[in-house]
């Protein structure tokens, strides 16, 4: 079946659209759980790997992520899961229907936003 | 000559009725993440500036083991389903598509098993 080239609405970030809040923090959403998914569910099981180990193993990855790398990844994990969580509790109360007007909608992706760095900055000062 | 009922013909199959369960399974294991990333935050602060051997004692504790299993199996679960969207999302290439697609899922699951395996270890002692 041939299919007729039909115009497309364009994509929400972009030259088309100024950049929003909304937009820019749905988007992060996903970056987040990609960062999760592939840099801090491993780290958290390469923490319980070391543990199980021995002490050794246990101090090696200490001297791996006490290094400027490591440190990055940690700050990075961090950050990721504080705005995740708390973004991710945003989308939850959305799915049940509520919130969705756009003053309360940017109302609470501020909330998120600073939530998420005093929740990294807490966290952070507990494991750097 | 078709026997289907032309509407029936420009509705095609029709939805596969099962497009729910993805959404449902990701919101699902997003409220059981509220609790057990809670005790994920509550533990990395009960174990702050902790040594190795405090560290164990703590992960190897029951209830902690029962807590990092069910945090391990689950939030590898959510991840799979989340990278399976931005997979369909952003990847067009359809080998790469499927090539992703299988990674994500055999990563998910492998280390679901070893953070089962590694945490075993430490609850039983061995």
């Amino acid at each position: 079946m041939t299919q007729k080239q039909r115009p497309l609405s364009p994509f929400m970030i972009g030259p088309y659209y100024k950049p929003q809040l909304t937009s820019l923090m749905s988007i992060t959403h996903r970056a987040t759980g990609v960062f999760l998914s592939v840099i801090g569910a491993p780290l958290l099981l390469w923490w319980l790997i070391a543990v199980g180990s021995g002490p050794g193993a246990y101090e090696s990855m200490q001297s791996y992520l006490g290094g400027w790398l490591g440190t990055l990844v940690v700050i990075a994990s961090v950050f990721c899961l504080s705005f995740h969580c708390l973004n991710g509790l945003r989308h939850l109360v959305w799915d049940t229907g509520r919130a969705l007007d756009i003053k309360t909608a940017y109302a609470l992706g501020w909330a998120v936003l600073v939530g998420s760095l005093l929740l990294s900055v807490l966290l952070l000062g507990a494991l750097l | 000559m078709s026997m289907t009922n032309p509407l029936a013909k420009a509705r095609g199959m029709g939805s596969a009725k099962e497009g729910v369960h993805h959404w449902y399974a990701q919101r699902a294991s997003a409220l059981l993440l509220i609790v057990l990333v809670s005790w994920l935050i509550y533990s990395m602060f009960r174990l702050s500036g902790a040594d190795y051997e405090a560290a164990r004692a703590f992960v190897s504790q029951p209830v902690n083991a029962a807590f990092a299993s069910l945090l391990i199996v689950t939030l590898f679960y959510h991840a799979m389903l989340g990278l399976q969207v931005v997979i369909e999302d952003y990847v067009h290439h359809p080998v790469l598509e499927v090539v992703f697609y299988f990674l994500s899922r055999a990563g998910a699951f492998f280390g679901m098993a070893l953070g089962i395996i590694y945490l075993l270890k430490l609850a039983l002692g061995a």
